[in-house]
């Protein structure tokens, strides 16, 4: 039997073939377009119809683009130098920048007081952004406010220094008092805080303002993108505090403290926005006593505040949640109290979890103070839908403003989202 | 031999309130209740104090006043003669209508985008990206606000129809897009049984719902008969007659013509008037809040493990196939929650549209109404009840729908 095979099998392999190389269609450039851009009827359907919408979008939007004209003084002159060939009209946004940017009213010898607040800004936000610069730093962050307070509205510097001399105390109080116990030196830091305001508001003179060093800017007087920056800064920050607060309150097992929680957290999330901000400017002045005035300003703060309050609650209780249950477990059997618990143990965690939720809300709420323009503030689009679009001479300019004012926002807006995702690739200590 | 001693027994002392942790609670509690108390009684005397200085009381008296504006775009019979309280029902209206059409559209539009995101096409994945980012990060105001400007602005006025070689022409002679409003073809009942065209309308909402059922029980039967024999009996002619038959039976019966609009001196007349204030704000919501959905629908999508795609491929399932019978149907449960939210953020924002004038319940009750009557906080309060109402029905019916998707655990 054995023979017979040996004389049948004429030829064995004792080698391995070498792989043959793909075909042609498979790699490379045709491999890519195959892959990625032809691949079947549809897809090849999807790609050309792509390809057709990107070319319509920069057929229309390219020459208009690069025929803009950047020098004329109304739209009709626009048009002259056009002579109908297609292009945008860009002369509004060199002309009207100043007001885009700091609004109608805001002096124009102070503007340099502005821009200066935001070059601030920027420095008093690094050692916040960016975690691995030195911890002294943060000592700039806690003065901006009170320097930015001072030069964007200006007047007398005894009020941020007030304001400041105020916290100051509070702060050395609270070192004093919370190494018995938390509720004692937080009590005590308030009650400080508030006896230095109060002399302090009898010692300053009424007419204070008078002869600043700074010119005095009254609220009403802001306006533009520097309003939109202003509100979305000073709600955000303020409401962070405040949404740690409710988060809680909300996770507390105080039934009543917790419904108070609760219901302001669900009634400030089941109305929209505009609402809140027709309370601030029709409603909340029949809530302060009689004859006293509030500006408009700090009423559309307050009710700004409360509302991403709510949502930034919702995101921090969230990550509250996500924490296992032995986080809490732990800080109980070190024997920490609740408050040591919570700064040294559950919070620093939770708030982590929570960034990427808290920088949404933060994008949405800087995004959503465009609101204002409805109750009559002169943000940036406030701006252009009143005073711009109204003049004379640039009646029609719509898409020249609509895009910057888009321009501004976006770059704004991407800024952060993609910081925050940065951020969260940095702090991510968990297995990789 | 062992002996109990009890715990002492304490008695309860003042400082306890403060050192012992049992009752420190009540006293935190104590104190946050009368905190509230008392700044909900300063802030009601103040209130009361300022109405008193101008002589106004809280009132509900003026929601019966004739209301004296007109409203162009709406639902339900009105004219200016009609109470506050009719025009504020007008504008209940008019949100919902514009919250149905663009939680519909946007729901469409953000399962493309997002399913299409995660395409193989790379240009297609990346346009789709270049939406999403785009929309994203600009304020829906602008949005709207932009699209306003293309409803009134680009769109020809009615008169560049008129002439013999007119600037603009009408799409198919039946839709006309001018600066004042779209135009549409209004459906007409020439002879609707039981009387009026609202009956006739009625009939045949629920001649649809009963093919909704019927085709549903439909392919109840042929589920049943596939599970018994194997093989699956051919429904779709079947399915077709279902819906298409009694419609149409109806809608002869009932004599359906359409009312074409048409060029009247210098206006459109007849059809269905869309004004550029509803189609600003619901396409800019409609987009807006499909590119975040997109962005749940991708996450929804990518939280499903590839082996499923894969056992699925593997089982010769075609792409279009493993997409709507495996991974969309596990996917759901990840997106729904988000999509409910995103419902009512756009009905929140739906508010919006007292920036272009139309007549929602806020430019009604909380714009004009407010202005002619000066009752502020009457009009406020009920503009926030409507919406927290709203709020609550919306995510109260979507939990339900959640519940009934989600993974039923053992």
């Amino acid at each position: 039997m054995s023979d017979t095979h040996a004389q049948t099998v004429a030829f064995v392999r004792d080698t391995q073939l070498p792989p043959s190389p793909p075909p042609a269609s498979e790699v490379g450039l045709v491999g890519w377009l195959r892959g990625n851009l032809f691949n079947g009827v549809w897809g090849t359907v999807l790609t050309l119809l792509s390809l057709y919408a990107i070319y319509a979008i920069l057929a229309s939007a390219l020459p208009w683009l690069f025929n803009g004209v950047w020098t004329t003084k109304s739209l009709a002159e626009c048009r002259e130098v056009l002579d109908g060939v297609r292009g945008g009209c860009f002369s509004v946004l060199t002309e009207r920048v100043h007001q885009l940017l700091y609004g109608f009213k805001y002096p124009a010898s102070e503007y340099w007081r502005a821009n200066l607040a935001l070059v601030l800004l920027l420095v008093a936000a690094l050692p916040v952004l960016i975690y691995t610069l030195p911890r002294k730093m943060l000592i700039i962050t806690a003065l901006y406010p009170f320097v930015a307070f001072w030069l964007i509205w200006g007047g007398t510097i005894l009020t941020p220094l007030l304001a400041l001399v105020g916290f100051v105390a509070g702060y050395f109080v609270f070192q004093k008092l919370s190494t018995s116990s938390f509720a004692a030196g937080f009590f005590g830091a308030v009650i400080a805080a508030i006896l230095v305001w109060t002399i302090g508001g009898w010692l300053i003179p009424d007419n204070a303002n008078a002869n600043a060093m700074l010119r005095y800017v009254p609220s009403r007087d802001l306006g533009g993108f520097m309003l939109n920056m202003m509100l979305g800064v000073t709600c955000v920050s303020l409401s962070i505090p405040l949404g740690i607060v409710l988060a809680l309150g909300r996770q507390s097992d105080m039934p009543i403290i917790k419904w108070i929680c609760v219901v302001f957290i669900e009634f400030v999330r089941g109305v929209p926005l505009i609402t809140l901000l027709f309370v601030a400017s029709v409603m909340l002045a029949y809530f302060f006593p009689p004859n006293s005035t509030v500006d408009l300003f700090l009423r559309v703060v307050i009710m700004i505040t409360m509302f991403s309050a709510a949502y930034i609650a919702e995101v921090i209780r969230g990550g509250l949640a996500a924490l296992p249950r032995g986080q809490y477990e732990a800080a109980d059997s070190l024997g920490l109290d609740y408050p040591q618990a919570m700064r040294l143990i559950i919070l620093p965690q939770a708030l982590k979890i929570s960034i990427p939720g808290i920088v949404n809300v933060a994008v949405g709420l800087f995004k959503d103070t465009t609101l204002v323009s409805v109750i009559s503030m002169f943000d940036l689009v406030g701006m252009i839908r009143g005073p711009i679009l109204s003049a004379q001479e640039w009646n029609g300019v719509y898409w020249e403003l609509l895009g910057f004012a888009s321009l501004l926002f976006f770059v704004v807006c991407y800024g952060i989202s993609q910081y925050s995702q940065w951020l969260e690739r940095q702090l991510a200590t968990d297995h990789r | 031999m062992t002996t109990m001693t009890d715990p002492p027994q304490e008695s309860f002392r003042v400082s306890m309130l403060i050192n012992d942790t049992r009752y420190r609670s009540y006293t935190f509690q104590f104190i946050a209740l009368l905190a509230l108390v008392v700044s909900i009684a300063y802030l009601m005397s103040n209130m009361f104090a300022n109405l008193r200085d101008q002589g106004l009381f809280l009132s509900w008296a003026f929601l019966g006043e004739p209301a004296g504006y007109d409203i162009n775009q709406r639902l339900i019979e009105y004219n200016s003669q009609m109470t506050h309280w009719r025009a504020t029902l007008v504008g209940v209206l008019n949100t919902l209508l514009v919250a149905f059409l663009a939680c519909v559209s946007a729901t469409v539009l953000g399962v493309i985008a997002g399913v299409l995101r995660l395409s193989n096409n790379w240009l297609v994945s990346k346009l789709m990206s270049a939406y999403v980012e785009a929309f994203r990060n600009v304020p829906v105001l602008i949005w709207i606000i932009i699209i306003f400007t293309i409803m009134t602005a680009v769109m020809p006025a009615p008169r560049a129809f008129r002439g013999d070689e007119p600037d603009a022409a009408m799409l198919f002679g039946l839709f006309a897009f001018t600066n004042r409003g779209v135009y549409v073809p209004a459906p007409i009942l020439g002879n609707p049984l039981f009387g009026s065209a609202a009956m006739g309308w009625l009939l045949i909402v629920l001649g649809l719902v009963g093919s909704f059922f019927g085709a549903k029980a439909l392919s109840a039967w042929a589920n049943a008969k596939q599970e018994l024999t194997g093989e699956r009996p051919t429904t779709w002619y079947i399915t077709l007659a279902i819906w298409f038959v009694p419609l149409l039976v109806l809608l002869t019966i009932m004599g359906l013509s359409w009312n074409v609009p048409a060029l009247k001196g210098f206006n459109f007349a007849g059809g269905l008037t869309i004004r550029g204030s509803l189609i600003a704000l619901w396409f800019a919501l409609a987009i807006y809040t499909g590119a975040f959905i997109a962005e749940n629908v991708r996450a929804g999508i990518q939280a499903i493990s590839k082996g499923q795609t894969e056992a699925a491929a593997s089982l010769g399932l075609r792409p279009g196939r493993i997409m709507n019978l495996v991974i969309l149907p596990q996917a759901l449960r990840v997106i729904i929650p988000p999509l409910i939210s995103q419902y009512l953020n756009i009905t929140k924002n739906s508010s919006l549209a007292i920036a272009v004038g139309y007549m929602d319940i806020t430019g009604t009750l909380g714009g004009i109404t407010l202005n002619q009557t000066g009752r502020a906080i009457e009009c406020v309060l009920l503009l926030m009840l409507f919406y927290l109402t709203i709020s609550l029905l919306i995510s109260a019916v979507m939990n339900v729908y959640n519940n009934s998707v989600k993974l039923k655990e053992r």
